[in-house]
C-alpha cells in the first residue's frame, strides 16, 4: 500500500501544483515558482527513496481498475528505465524552474507559465511511469496539449501561435495514429498490460498485424521525437520562452518517442523491418540535423537542429537491435539530457545579457561573460564529443556499434555516414562556441551590454555542465549501475559487459572518432565558404511545404462544402423536406398495407369539433396572415391553447400543465423579439414559389396526417408501460407516474434535458450580451419605437394588480411543485409558472425596478440546478447503489402530519432550478435589450434635439 | 367524426402550415413555422401512446387501467426543450437583424433567390426591409 501510494502521489504531484498555482494566479512569480520548485523537488524525493529497490531489481507498481471493459486500468510502475526518465523529468524540471524564475521578468503571466509547466511535467511524468499502454497513450496526448501552451506562452507573438500550432498539429496527428498502433498492440498482445505486452514480443512479432501497428507506432514517436521528415514543428517551437525549450528539447517532450521505443524494444525490436526503418530514418535524421545546424544563426535554432540530430543518432541507436547498442543510447540519453539543458540555458542567459540571439552579431563574449563562456563551451564540446566529457563516451560506443550492422549489404556504409554525422556534430558545436564566445566581437552594441548574470541563473547550467564533465571523468562511478540497470530494463535481457572509460586503447571507433573532429575542425575553418555555398542552393523548406499542404487541403474543403452545401437556408429546406417527403412516399408505396387499422375509435364530443375547427382556422390564418406579426401571435396561443385541451382531454393532465404555461412563455417571448423585429415586412415570394412551396407542404401534411392516422387507428404494440406503472408506487414512492418517469426511472434522461436547456439559456445569454456594440449596437442605437406606446409607462392597475398575484403565484408554484411527486405537477411545470409570476414584474414594473429586487442570478441558478441534480445522482454511489437510484420515506410531523420525501424531490428541485433559471435568463434578457435599446434610443433622440 | 380523425388531421394540417412556413424568407416566418411543426411533432408523439380519454397515469389502488405514461414523459420534456430551441432560434434571428440590417434568412446581401433562376423573384425578395 506504501508504494501504491507513492507512485500515486509521484505522479499526482505536478497535477496538485498546477491546480494550485493555477488558483493562485494573482500570487506573484516568487508563490509560483517556489510551488512549481517544491512539487518538483517532492517528486525527486520520492523517486531517490525508490532508487535503491529499484536498481536492486524490484519494480514497485500498482494498479486501479479504471475501464477494465475496455482494458484501461489506472497501472502505475517503476523500472530503471522509467526510473531514468522520471529523475530526468524531475531533476532538469527543478533547474528548469529556478532558471525560468530568473529569466521571465516579474510582469509576465508566471502563474499560467509554471501552472503549464507543472501541466506538462505531469504528462511526461506519466508517460514514462504508466504501466497500461491506454494511460501512456492519454499522458502521451496530454503532452501535446501541454506544450502546445508552452511553446505559445507568449501568445502576442504571431510565430509562437504558429510554432505552436505545427507543433501540436504534428505530434498530435502523430498522437493519433500511435493510438491506433498501441491499440492494435494491444490486440496482438492481448492484453493492455505493459508488463504482460513486454514479455509477448515473439507473438507480437508474429502477428500480422505487426507490420501495420510497427508502422503506426513509429509513426507516433518520430512525430514527437522530430524524425526526419517529421523534424520541422521543432525548430519553430524556438519561439517558446527558453527555459521551456531547455525543458521541451533537453529531457522530455521530444525524447518521449524515444522513451517510447526504449520502452517497446522487447516487443518491436529485432525484425529486417524494424531494423531498416529505424536505423535508416535516424541516420537521415542525424545527418540533416547535423549539416543544417551547421548553418544556422540564431543560437536556438542552431541548438534546435542539433537536437534533431542527436535525437537521429538515438532512434539510430535503437534501431540496430543490438543490446549494446541500446546501452549506448542509454547512456547518451544522459549525456545529451545534461549538455543541452545547460546549452539552452546558456543560449538564454546570452539572449537576456545582449538583446539577441543573431551568432552573427556576437563574438568574443568570453571576456565579457567567462562564467557563461565556461559553462557553455564545455557543455558543446561534450556534444561534440571531445575527450573528457561525456559526449565522448558514447559517442565512441555509438561508433564501435557501426560496423556490425551492414546497411544495404554494405559493412563499411554505416560507419562511414555515422562518422559524416559525428563530422557535422563537431562543426556545428565548435562553430557554436567560437563564434560566440572567442574571436573579436562583431557588433559593439551587443556586445557592451554583455555581462554575467547572477548566480541564480547560471547556478543551473553549471550543475547540468558539471555533470557532463563528471559523466566523462568518473562515468562507471555516476552512472555505471543505473546505465547498466536501464539497458538490461529496455532490451529485457541481462546487461552485456560493458566498460565506461575515456580509454579503450587503440580500436576503429578511437580512428572513426579522430577523423570527426579533424573534420570538425576543417568544418569550422572553412565555414565561410561553405555558408556561402549553402545560401547560394535554394533548399526545399519544410515549413513552407507544411503551409502549403495546409493551404491545399483549406481549398478542397472549401470546395467540397462549396459542392455540398448551399448558402441558401430556404433552398437547404426545400431539399431536405422534399427529399423527405420522397421518401416517406416510396415508403408507403413500398410498404403497403391498408391506411385505416382495425382499432375501435372514439366519437368526438361538438365541443372537441369546435376546437379542431378552431385550430384548423388558426393555423390557416397564421399561414395567410404572417405578414401581420402581432395578429399572428395571437392565433399561435389559440393553436397553443386547443393542444393543451388535447393532453387535457386525453388522460394527460401533466402535459396540459405544461403546454398551457411553456404557452405563456413562449408568446412573451415572441412579444419581446418582435418589438425589436420588423413587424409587418413587404410581400415576400412570388407566386409561382408560393404554388411550389404549398404543393409540398400539402403533401407533407397529408403524409404526416396519415401515419398518424393509420398509427391511431390500430392497436399499440407491447408497451414498457406496465412495468412503469406497476413500480411507481412500490420503488419510485410517488403516484403520478409520468413524474416518477422523469425524475427516477428515466432522471438520467431528464438530467440531459436541463443541461440542454441550460445552455440554450446561457447560449441566449451569450448571444444578447454582445449586441451593444459593432453593427448591432449601431442598430440599437438608431432604432426607434415603431409601436404606438400607452401614455402610461407603467399602469398603476397592473403594477398593483401583479405585486398582489406575485405570492399567490409562487404559493402556487410550490404547491404545484410539493404535489408533483403523486399528482399533476413538478418540476418543469412549477418553474414555469415561477417564471411567469417574475415575468408579469417585469411587464409591469419594468426592467430596472424588478431587476433590481431580484436576489437570485440566473446563471447561478442553472448552474446550482445541474449540480443538484447531479449530486441527487451521484449521492447514491454513497450507498452503494447504481448511478440515479432513488429512496423516499415517511415522516411524520407535528401540525402537518405524515408526509413523504423522496431523494427524487431533490432531483426535481434541481430540474426546477435550472428551468427557472434558463427562462429566466432567455425573457429577462430580452426585454434587458429592448429597454438598453429604448434608453439609447431616447438619450440619442435626446442628443439629437 | 372519431377523435382519431380530428387528431390526426390537425397534426396533417400543422405539418403542412409548418412547412409552408419554414421555406418562407423571414426569419420571423420561419420561426412561426418550427412553432408550428414543434406543436405537430409533440402531438404525434404523445399520439403513438393512442387516445385515451379518463385513464390519466395517476396510480391508484382502486383503478386497473391507465393510459401509457411513457408517451407524456417523453412529450413533457420535449415542450419544455422546444421552448429553449424557439427562445434560441428566435434570439439567433433577432441577432442576425441587428448584425446584418435584413430579417431575411440569408441576410442582406446573399443573392439566394436570383441563384435560384426564378425570373422575377429577385427584385421583391431583396427589397430592403429596415424599419
Amino acid at each position: 500500500m506504501a508504494i501504491a501510494l507513492t507512485l500515486l502521489t509521484l505522479v499526482a504531484l505536478p497535477f496538485v501544483a498546477a491546480l494550485a498555482i493555477a488558483l493562485l494566479h494573482g500570487g506573484g512569480r516568487a508563490v509560483h515558482s517556489s510551488i512549481a520548485a517544491g512539487a518538483s523537488a517532492g517528486g525527486l524525493a520520492l523517486l531517490v527513496m525508490l532508487t535503491p529497490p529499484v536498481l536492486g531489481g524490484e519494480v514497485p507498481s500498482a494498479s486501479w481498475a479504471w475501464v477494465p471493459a475496455l482494458g484501461l486500468d489506472l497501472t502505475l510502475m517503476v523500472d530503471p528505465l522509467g526510473l531514468m526518465f522520471a529523475g530526468l523529468i524531475l531533476g532538469i524540471g527543478l533547474l528548469v524552474v529556478i532558471f525560468g524564475h530568473f529569466y521571465l521578468y516579474a510582469g509576465e503571466a508566471t502563474g499560467r507559465f509554471f501552472a503549464s509547466l507543472m501541466l506538462f511535467q505531469g504528462a511526461m511524468l506519466g508517460i514514462v511511469i504508466a504501466g497500461n499502454v491506454l494511460l501512456l497513450l492519454v499522458f502521451w496526448e496530454m503532452t501535446s496539449l501541454a506544450s502546445f501552451l508552452l511553446i505559445g506562452f507568449w501568445k502576442h507573438k504571431a510565430e509562437a501561435r504558429q510554432g505552436a500550432r505545427m507543433a501540436l498539429a504534428v505530434t498530435g496527428g502523430g498522437g493519433l495514429a500511435l493510438i491506433g498502433g498501441m491499440v492494435l498492440l494491444g490486440v496482438a498482445g492481448g492484453s493492455f498490460d505493459l508488463a504482460t505486452i513486454l514479455e509477448r514480443g515473439d507473438i507480437v512479432r508474429a502477428s500480422p498485424l505487426y507490420p501495420v501497428l510497427l508502422g503506426l507506432i513509429l509513426l507516433g514517436c518520430f512525430t514527437k521525437s522530430a524524425q526526419f521528415p517529421f523534424h520541422f514543428w521543432l525548430p519553430h517551437a524556438m519561439a517558446a520562452p527558453t527555459p521551456v525549450s531547455a525543458y521541451l528539447h533537453s529531457a522530455t517532450m521530444v525524447k518521449a518517442g524515444v522513451f517510447l521505443l526504449a520502452r517497446l524494444w522487447p516487443v518491436l525490436a529485432g525484425t529486417d523491418l524494424y531494423t531498416v526503418t529505424v536505423t535508416s530514418v535516424g541516420l537521415t535524421t542525424m545527418i540533416f540535423g547535423a549539416v543544417v545546424a551547421l548553418f544556422r544563426h540564431d543560437l536556438k535554432s542552431i541548438l534546435a537542429y542539433s537536437t534533431i540530430s542527436q535525437l537521429g543518432m538515438l532512434v539510430m541507436l535503437l534501431g540496430f537491435s543490438l543490446e549494446a547498442a541500446a546501452l549506448a543510447a542509454v547512456l547518451h540519453i544522459l549525456n545529451h539530457a545534461a549538455f543541452k539543458a545547460a546549452l539552452f540555458m546558456s543560449a538564454g542567459i546570452v539572449e537576456h545579457e545582449t538583446g539577441t540571439r543573431d551568432i552573427r552579431r556576437l563574438g568574443g563574449l568570453a571576456k565579457a561573460m567567462p562564467i557563461t563562456a565556461l559553462i557553455a563551451t564545455l557543455a558543446a564540446a561534450s556534444m561534440a564529443g571531445l575527450p573528457p566529457l561525456g559526449g565522448f563516451i558514447s559517442k565512441e560506443l555509438m561508433l564501435y556499434e557501426t560496423p556490425k550492422l551492414a546497411l544495404l549489404g554494405l559493412p563499411w556504409l554505416l560507419p562511414v555516414l555515422a562518422t559524416l554525422g559525428a563530422t557535422c556534430s563537431v562543426g556545428y558545436s565548435l562553430r557554436l562556441a567560437a563564434h560566440l564566445f572567442f574571436g573579436r566581437p562583431r557588433e559593439a552594441e551587443p556586445f557592451a551590454r554583455a555581462h554575467d548574470p547572477g548566480a541564480g541563473m547560471w547556478a543551473a547550467p553549471a550543475l547540468l555542465t558539471t555533470l557532463a564533465v563528471l559523466l566523462g571523468l568518473v562515468p562507471m562511478l555516476l552512472a555505471g549501475p543505473l546505465v547498466g540497470a536501464v539497458a538490461a530494463a529496455v532490451t529485457g535481457a541481462p546487461a552485456p559487459e560493458f566498460d565506461l572509460a575515456l580509454w579503450h586503447g587503440v580500436n576503429l571507433a578511437l580512428i572513426l572518432s579522430l577523423i570527426a573532429v579533424a573534420g570538425g575542425a576543417l568544418l569550422l575553418w572553412q565555414h565561410k565558404p561553405l555558408l556561402a555555398a549553402w545560401e547560394r542552393a535554394s533548399l526545399p523548406d519544410a515549413k513552407r511545404i507544411f503551409e502549403r499542404a495546409f493551404a491545399f487541403a483549406d481549398k478542397w474543403v472549401r470546395k467540397a462544402i462549396v459542392a455540398t452545401h448551399t448558402p441558401s437556408l430556404q433552398r437547404m429546406l426545400l431539399a431536405s423536406f422534399s427529399v423527405i417527403v420522397l421518401l416517406v412516399i416510396d415508403g408507403a408505396r413500398t410498404g403497403g398495407g391498408m391506411l385505416t387499422g382495425g382499432r375501435a375509435l372514439l366519437p368526438a364530443t361538438p365541443v372537441a369539433v369546435v376546437a379542431w375547427v378552431l385550430l384548423i382556422a388558426a393555423t390557416a390564418a397564421v399561414v395567410n396572415d404572417s405578414r401581420n406579426r402581432l395578429r399572428v401571435l395571437i392565433y399561435v396561443s389559440v393553436i397553443g391553447l386547443v393542444v393543451s385541451l388535447t393532453f387535457v382531454q386525453f388522460s394527460a393532465p401533466d402535459l396540459a400543465l405544461t403546454q398551457i404555461s411553456v404557452e405563456v412563455v413562449t408568446i412573451l417571448l415572441l412579444l419581446l423579439a418582435l418589438n425589436l423585429l420588423p413587424k409587418s415586412p413587404p410581400l415576400l415570394s412570388t407566386a409561382s414559389r408560393k404554388w411550389r412551396d404549398g404543393a409540398l407542404a400539402i403533401t407533407g401534411g397529408l403524409l404526416v396526417g396519415g401515419i398518424a392516422w393509420a398509427m391511431l387507428t390500430r392497436d399499440p404494440g407491447p408497451s414498457i408501460a406496465a412495468y412503469h406503472l406497476a413500480n411507481a408506487k412500490s420503488g419510485g414512492g410517488g403516484t403520478n407516474v409520468v413524474n416518477v418517469i422523469l425524475v427516477d426511472f428515466r432522471a438520467f434522461d431528464t438530467l440531459g434535458e436541463i443541461i440542454v436547456l441550460g445552455i440554450a439559456g446561457l447560449g441566449i445569454f451569450a448571444l444578447l450580451e454582445s449586441t451593444a456594440t459593432g453593427a448591432a449596437g449601431a442598430r440599437l442605437r438608431a432604432w426607434r419605437a415603431d409601436m404606438p406606446h400607452s401614455p402610461e409607462r407603467h399602469p398603476m392597475m397592473l403594477v398593483t394588480a401583479s405585486r398582489i398575484v406575485l405570492p399567490l403565484t409562487l404559493t402556487v408554484a410550490i404547491y404545484l411543485f410539493l404535489r408533483g411527486h403523486n399528482q399533476p405537477g413538478g418540476g418543469f411545470i412549477a418553474a414555469l409558472v415561477a417564471a411567469i409570476a417574475f415575468l408579469v414584474q417585469y411587464l409591469a414594473a419594468g426592467f430596472d425596478w424588478s431587476d433590481a429586487r431580484k436576489r437570485f442570478g440566473e446563471h447561478q441558478l442553472i448552474g446550482w440546478g445541474v449540480l443538484v441534480a447531479m449530486a441527487t445522482g451521484l449521492g447514491s454511489f454513497l450507498f452503494g447503489a447504481k448511478f440515479m437510484t432513488s429512496t423516499f420515506g415517511y415522516f411524520t410531523l407535528p401540525l402537518i402530519g405524515k408526509f413523504e420525501l423522496a431523494s427524487a424531490m431533490l432531483f426535481d428541485t434541481g430540474v426546477f432550478l435550472t428551468v427557472f433559471g434558463a427562462v429566466m435568463l432567455a425573457l429577462a434578457q430580452l426585454s434587458h435589450i429592448a429597454q438598453r435599446a429604448a434608453r439609447a434610443a431616447r438619450k440619442s433622440g435626446e442628443g439629437g434635439a | 367524426m372519431s377523435y382519431e380523425f380530428l387528431v390526426a388531421s390537425a397534426i396533417g394540417v400543422l405539418v403542412a402550415g409548418g412547412i409552408y412556413l419554414a421555406l418562407r424568407a423571414r426569419t420571423f416566418q420561419v420561426v412561426l413555422g418550427l412553432t408550428l411543426i414543434s406543436y405537430a411533432v409533440n402531438l404525434f408523439l404523445f399520439a403513438s401512446g393512442r387516445l385515451v380519454v379518463g385513464r390519466p397515469p395517476i396510480w391508484d389502488k382502486a383503478v386497473s387501467q391507465y393510459t401509457d405514461p411513457l408517451p407524456q414523459a417523453l412529450v413533457l420534456t420535449a415542450i419544455v426543450i422546444t421552448f429553449g430551441m424557439t427562445a434560441f432560434v428566435v434570439i439567433l434571428s433577432l441577432r442576425s437583424f441587428l448584425e446584418t440590417g435584413s430579417d431575411h434568412v440569408d441576410g442582406d446581401n446573399v443573392p439566394c433567390d436570383a441563384q435560384d433562376g426564378m425570373a422575377g423573384s429577385t427584385a421583391e425578395d431583396g427589397e430592403d426591409t429596415r424599419p
